[in-house]
């Protein structure tokens, strides 16, 4: 029990959330940036190697176009339907192998990341489904290469949308770090398991309540500012076949 | 310019197969605009699309200034694309680039370094008429704007042929105008040979010098315009001329006859009462400017049996009039 009447209550108080607080934002950006960076190629990859796609006969193999969708859709859908405490630990073992260990903050960076990017790579399926085939039309006519309508055609135009997409990941990480934090230590999560629950202190539980509803709301405020940016819609006359897809799909399941 | 020789595709999709084009041949001449007409689903898109190979034909050749697309490797048919510039219904332009940037895809795409695609893409709205808007996005333009922009975008990197997927059947007529005027200044002023496909009439009359009829996935008749409307029974010359099908007239002879050229005002009717002494009504009467040029069809009853008027008939057919017999 702590006693809130203590005179370092505060302070001490102050020094365990920063401490949290710190952690807590090293392991989400450190799984987000591996999440872009490995989670927009798949989602990519997922549409394009789809029949029709861009990349539908990679090596000019329509049977190697085939497989590879097949592998990928399996392993994203293997990625989203296992409950996240089961991944956690399942991965221990590979935890080990990759940080050396499989406490402290360095090791939730792995399974933050590898449940964060089957998702993030379904919101950049999703959003590329979205850029209107004529686009990629117009550019192969111009001649392009098909990196060229990866990088000049259809990440540009899916921007928007995988920014929103990004931030639905991010606030899911930040959800699992809590998570990941009770089991193998470290961060806001801890801190509430171990002064909140534990030790019974409130004060502690709801403080760390505050901190992380504010990162959350910063982050989604952020996002939605840059979506806003980068989306030059055209008028409603004809790009408004929204996407209740997007929508749907954001977050099934959790 | 463009030669397209025995073309055939067939979409299958689940359990339906379509045979978009069958058998098709056709040839576009340097320097002159080409049109295809066709209603929709007659395999308009299919054909224009065959000819940059977005859509890669079943079977025959396509063959654009020289290169045989169907027989190059994927990376020389991307380096031939860039002889082949193309608009679309749709314009299709990327909604995060500005105007400019737009125009400078294709550049990019060929890799024209930064300064030089300014340039280029400035001196290109401006001849489009949009230099004013090279700041704005495509959704701060109109549909007749953004297919400015589309046309600047497929000049760019200097095409020798322009392609056209009914580029003007999202605009309004005035605008339809409007774009059809700047595609035919870009073919005299550039010497670009421009095909386009359209469901309109109106657009094979306002620009093209050549036009194709297509249904059903097959050429029914393509030629010269001026040749067409000389031609007994054509189909896009009967199109052309809004004069319908022919009334059923029991007793008298119907009559079409065309004038083009030379033989444009000649007083038949006055003719025809005088020297034959024939009571002659008129049907229906069309002049319309194809192609610059002053062409007219004239829809005439005679009275009695088209046996009955050989000798006026062989007459003005001896004048260089078209004479065709429509009904009876
Ligand atoms: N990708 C496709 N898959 C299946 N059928 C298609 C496809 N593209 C066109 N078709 C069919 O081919 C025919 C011709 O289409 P299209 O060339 O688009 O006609 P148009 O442009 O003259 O309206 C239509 O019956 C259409 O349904
Ligand atoms: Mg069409």
């Amino acid at each position: 029990m702590i006693d809130p009447s203590a005179p370092d209550f505060w302070s001490g108080l102050f020094q365990v959330l920063l401490v949290g607080t710190g952690q807590t934002l090293y392991m989400v950006g450190v799984s987000l940036l591996i999440t872009i960076i490995v989670g927009l190629p798949l989602g990519i990859l997922l549409v394009g190697t789809e029949s029709g796609g861009l990349f539908e006969s990679p090596f000019g193999s329509r049977r190697a176009g085939r497989v590879i969708n097949r592998v990928l859709e399996f392993v994203v859908n293997l990625g989203r339907s296992v409950p996240f405490i089961i991944l956690m630990v399942a991965l221990i073992p590979f935890t080990r192998l990759v940080v050396g260990t499989f406490i402290g903050p360095t090791a939730a960076i792995v399974p933050l990341a590898v449940v964060a990017i089957p998702f993030f790579a379904r919101m950049v399926e999703i959003a590329i489904k979205e850029v209107d085939t004529g686009l990629i039309e117009a550019a192969e006519s111009l001649g392009a290469t098909r990196w060229q309508i990866v990088s000049k055609v259809l990440v540009p135009e899916a921007l928007s949308p995988m920014i929103l997409g990004l931030s639905t990941t991010v606030t899911s990480i930040i959800n699992f770090s809590a998570m990941v934090g009770t089991v193998a230590g470290g961060g806001l999560g801890d801190v509430a398991v171990r002064y909140g629950y534990q030790r019974y202190s409130t004060i502690h539980m709801v403080a760390v309540i505050i901190v992380i509803f504010a990162i959350v709301m910063v982050l989604q405020g952020l996002a939605t500012l840059l979506a806003k940016r980068f989306a030059h819609k055209s008028r409603p006359t004809r790009a408004e076949k929204a996407s209740p897809a997007l929508r749907a799909s954001v977050m099934p399941g959790t | 310019m463009i030669s397209v020789q025995h073309v055939s595709k067939t979409f299958r999709s689940g359990g339906t197969v379509t045979a978009a084009l069958q058998d098709v041949s056709l040839e576009v001449a340097e320097g002159e605009i080409f049109g295809v007409i066709g209603q929709s689903g007659a395999g308009k898109s299919t054909l224009i699309r065959a000819v940059n190979l977005l859509e890669r034909p079943d079977s025959g050749t396509v063959t654009v200034d020289g290169d045989e697309l169907t027989a190059l490797s994927p990376a020389a048919l991307r380096t031939a694309r860039r002889k082949i510039g193309m608009v679309f219904q749709h314009f299709n332009l990327l909604a995060g680039r500005t105007v400019r940037g737009n125009v400078e895809l294709g550049l990019e795409i060929i890799g024209v370094d930064g300064e030089q695609r300014r340039r280029r893409a400035l001196e290109i709205l401006e001849l489009v008429g949009l230099d004013d808007k090279a700041g704005a996005y495509p959704s701060e333009l109109s549909g007749g704007q953004k297919q400015r922009v589309g046309i600047a975008r497929a000049l760019a990197g200097n095409p020798k042929v322009l392609l056209s997927d009914e580029a003007t059947s999202a605009l309004d007529p005035e605008t339809t105008r409007s774009i059809l005027d700047l595609v035919k200044k870009i073919n005299t002023e550039l010497g670009l040979t421009v095909l386009l496909i359209t469901h309109e009439m109106d657009v094979v009359k306002r620009v093209c010098d050549s036009a194709a009829l297509i249904e059903g996935g097959r050429i029914i008749e393509q030629g010269r315009i001026v040749e067409l409307i000389s031609t007994a029974g054509s189909r896009l010359a009967h199109e052309l001329f809004p004069l319908g099908d022919p009334p059923s007239r029991p007793g008298d002879t119907v009559i079409d006859i065309t004038f083009s050229g030379g033989s444009a005002d000649s007083p038949v009717i006055a003719q025809l009462a005088r020297t034959y002494g024939l009571d002659v009504s008129i049907l229906g009467a069309a002049i319309e400017t194809i192609g610059g040029n002053q062409a007219g069809r004239t829809r005439l009853a005679l009275p009695g049996n088209p046996a009955g008027h050989a000798a006026p008939i062989a007459d003005l057919r001896r004048q260089g009039m078209l004479v065709e017999i429509v009904g009876e």
